[in-house]
């Protein structure tokens, strides 16, 4: 075990934890084992891809597990206080008093029907650490030091009337009312915005240092745990891999698999060369102003896309990204300007295009979840397709299925028959790859397709739609928010803010200096796996 | 005394039912194939009751002329006998063998409910699905004209349509299925409009299928779940619908027996203490509860609810 506390007591440890999960009315167990110490004030971050058992074990530091599951093994101490032998009543009064928690939603576990401030006050009053007038005092000191803006007001609002990345910081001083000796924050930063994101993780990392408390850091986002975590131990399966110090777990991860989740970040493209100036691009989005209502959301928008090149359209969430597609798709027609396929106009309301202009433009959504009707089997939903758009039947379209599987790396036999249910999120993000290949199309928008998707399986996703575009001579057009995404596959970039294009170009150009002041703000939010990046990024935007 | 021998019978009664439930269900596993059995675990012991009755009325319907000891319209004897050996419950008012008009009875008034509830899903799903996938003007027509039909009382207008229309079997399921279609409209329609907001209608509409296409293949089969719990539920309100009407005199026309007619005709013996005459009324009662919990479990199930 690593011993590395400058003296400090410990204060939590957990011992050969074990959790069993009940599906299909048997008990599997999902954590097999876990060691952990966590000593006063100390930060550590727990890493791994979804399912790697990194919420179960944080909630277990509370002695508590979600429905359908229980705690089959090993010991959990907090404070000398045996949670696997306390009585309920112990536990409650642990919890949000002296252990709090931080969930990855903040709009969706703040309750709308109340103020932030009749929630804040309610674990501090309820648990008779102080008053209800002395919890509002301490309430605006709090937001103050998380630096939310107009802190005296701030807290008599409801929770959708602030932003996403306040909500999370009014979150973060909540679990602080009560001055807890641990904080478990699970994927705090996951569903915001790289710029805002840096907002949170400053005010955590700050507020978490004047207090000294300790904290337990949820995250699959290396980078960022690489800001936060005195120390990281990364779980797979429910298992422990490897448990380090920040700085020598970067800089010399010992086992394989941790190797492997470092290195997604080194991929990259290689340049393209440049497009011949005289040739036709495969879509051309030409001074296109569209919106919903009366509100235009998209403003004199251009670029184009040509064959075997991918243009990245990049911004924060309500940038118009989004819409573009729609724009492109004819979903939303433009109040203004048009869009050119293969040098014609198509028409602007998909219902208007023929059954080969459809075919030739097709998309990937980002919640393969969503995309795929959960009641048809695979053969169905990439068989449709290939039968409306090309004519196939009987044995020639089981034959163009099976061939569409093998590009995927699916095995046909094995998968043809699933429903989607019956797949993993990647594996379903496959499909929906196949799906949009069954058209034989000569174009596909790709809609934030890696977001959902841990960081293996979507260096995975980007690699296989890396190789089909050479294969197929495909023009993609890649919306996306992440920019380690857009140096993995891009060719050309086009930055969005507001509905404008703020700035475009080659990769090679957008990635080197100088930019537009908000792509420069994008370019310098994106944390780096760099422990020191978030300390010198603030003292120099400080400065600057 | 009196309380406690009844709380004790009342006791054996469920009792007796839970145990023929769980006989029912270890032999339905049995006998079943593999998909269906895994299924048929799940059903808890009221589902596995309920799914026998059922079954027990299918057949009891289906075979009613080898069951049934006596012709249904056949005079057989004085009125009012009482219970004995040839007429096991009596006879009725005109002095027809009460069993077996209480067994075709169950042909008349089950088979009609069931063709009512078919044809009402029928009109109100297809009509709910187009509005939804349509919208637009065709949206607000649909659902404002059923908004006007269900303005007004139900059992009033239906009514009101039978004393216009007649009262023959095809009049009568046709009223019926109409003003119980517009509840399946309203479901269907609010079920859909959640399934037409998704990706993968989206993919479809942008991959040019048309609107059956798109109804029977990508919008349907997910919003089975609550459509199918809305048919049971449905199909109880129908089959009381019915056997109102009947007592009232405007449903199933004498002499075809029906439940809700026989206890109207045979009311009179109520007054002497005798229960023969609730005895059809046990019957509507019993179908309706075991409809009930099967739904129940199919809900259940399809909303993925934990206890």
């Amino acid at each position: 075990m690593t011993e590395q506390n400058n003296g400090k007591p410990v204060l939590l440890t957990m011992k050969g934890l074990r959790i069993e999960g009940r599906s299909d009315e048997t008990w599997s167990e999902i954590v097999h084992g876990i060691d952990l110490t966590l000593h006063k004030g100390e930060v550590l971050g727990l890493i791994g891809e979804s399912g790697a058992g990194k919420s179960t074990v944080g909630l277990a530091a509370m002695g508590f597990t979600r429905d359908g599951c229980r705690i089959s093994g090993g010991e959990i101490v907090f404070d000398g206080i045996d949670l696997m032998k306390a009585s309920e009543a112990t536990k409650r009064n642990l919890r949000g008093k002296r252990i709090a928690y931080v969930a990855q939603s903040a709009a969706a576990s703040f309750n709308p029907a109340h103020k932030l401030m009749d929630q804040y006050c309610e674990a501090p009053v309820q648990h008779g650490v102080m008053g209800r007038a002395e919890a509002e005092s301490d309430a605006v000191d709090l937001y103050r030091r998380m630096q939310l803006p107009d802190p005296d007001n701030i807290g008599f609002r409801y929770p959708h009337q602030v932003s996403g990345g306040q909500l999370q910081r009014a979150m973060t001083a909540m679990a602080m009312a009560c001055r807890p000796d641990l904080i478990i924050f699970d994927e705090p930063t996951t569903a915001l915005d790289v710029t805002t994101q840096i907002e949170v993780l400053a005010a955590i990392r700050n507020i978490v240092e004047q207090f000294d408390t300790a904290a337990i850091y949820i995250t699959h986002d290396l980078a960022v745990v690489a800001q936060m975590a005195d120390r990281i131990k990364v779980l797979l399966k429910g298992d422990e891999v490897e448990e380090a110090d920040t700085r020598s777990m970067l800089s010399a991860p010992k086992e394989d698999y941790t190797k492997s989740l470092w290195a997604v970040r080194s991929h990259a493209r290689a340049e393209q060369p440049p497009v011949a100036a005289d040739k036709t691009p495969v879509v051309s989005v030409q001074n296109i102003t569209a919106g919903y209502g009366s509100v235009d959301v998209l403003m004199n928008v251009n670029f184009d896309i040509h064959e075997r090149r991918t243009v990245a359209v990049v911004g924060e969430s309500g940038s118009g990204k989004s819409t573009t597609a729609r724009v492109i798709t004819g979903l939303l027609p433009p109040r203004q300007g048009q869009i050119l396929f293969d040098g014609e106009t198509l028409p602007p309301d998909y219902r208007k295009r023929t059954r080969d202009q459809l075919r030739q433009a097709q998309m990937i959504y980002q919640m393969a979840d969503t995309a795929l009707n959960p009641k048809l089997r695979i053969r169905e939903l990439i068989g449709r397709p290939a039968q409306m758009y090309l004519g196939l039947q009987g044995k020639a379209l089981t034959d163009r299925i099976r061939n569409l599987l093998d590009l995927i790396e699916l095995e046909p036999d094995d998968y043809i028959d699933r429903l989607p249910a019956e797949l993993s999120g990647g594996q379903k993000q496959r499909i929906g790859i196949a799906r949009a290949l069954a058209a034989e199309p000569k174009f596909i928008i790709c809609d934030e397709v890696t977001s959902a998707l841990d960081q293996l399986v979507a260096e995975g996703i980007l690699k296989l739609l890396d190789k089909l575009q050479s294969e197929f001579d495909l023009a993609y057009m890649f919306i996306t928010h992440d920019l380690a995404t857009v140096k993995a596959i891009a060719d050309e970039v086009v930055v969005m803010k507001e509905g404008r294009v703020i700035e475009q170009g080659p990769k090679s150009e957008m990635f080197r200096p100088p930019h537009d002041p908000y792509t420069e703000l994008l370019l310098s939010s994106v944390p780096e796996m760099d422990p020191d990046w978030l300390t010198d990024l603030l003292r120099e935007r400080e400065g600057g | 005394m009196g309380f406690l021998t009844g709380l004790f019978w009342f006791v054996a009664v469920i009792a007796a039912c839970m145990a023929a439930g769980w006989l029912f269900r270890t032999i339905a596993i049995a006998v079943t194939p593999k998909g269906v059995k895994k299924e048929l675990r799940t059903a808890p012991l009221t589902a596995s009751f309920g799914m026998m009755v059922i079954i027990i009325y299918i057949i009891v319907a289906v075979f009613a002329p080898l069951i049934a000891p006596f012709p249904e319209r056949m005079v057989v004897g004085p009125e009012y006998m009482p219970w004995d050996e040839t007429h096991l419950l009596g006879t009725d008012n005109l002095g027809r063998d009460m069993l077996s008009r209480l067994i075709f009875g169950a042909r008349n008034t089950v088979g009609i409910a069931f063709a009512t509830t078919a044809l009402a899903f029928l009109i109100g799903s297809i009509l709910g699905l187009l509005a939804a996938t349509v919208g637009g003007w065709l949206d607000q027509a649909l659902s404002r004209m059923v908004d006007v039909l269900m303005a007004i009382p139900a059992l009033i207008f239906s009514l009101l349509l039978l004393t216009i229309f007649g009262t023959s079997v095809i009049t009568l399921i046709i009223v019926i299925a109409v003003i119980d279609s517009t509840r399946v409209f309203r479901l269907a329609r609010s079920v859909a409009l959640n399934i037409v907001v998704m990706d993968y209608i989206e993919a479809a509409k942008l991959r040019g299928e048309g609107l059956w296409r798109l109804i029977t293949r990508e919008i349907l089969p997910n919003a089975m779940a609550p459509l199918v719990a809305e048919f049971g539920l449905r199909f109880c309100f129908v089959f009381l619908a019915i056997s109102a009407l009947s007592f009232l005199g405007l449903g199933l026309q004498p002499p075809m027996a029906d439940w809700g007619s026989m206890v109207k005709e045979n009311a009179t013996l109520i007054a002497f203490g005798d229960i023969t005459p609730l005895l059809p009324a046990v019957a509507i009662a019993l179908l309706t509860v075991s409809v009930n919990f099967v739904v129940d479990w199919q809900l259940h199930r399809a909303s993925g609810l934990k206890e």
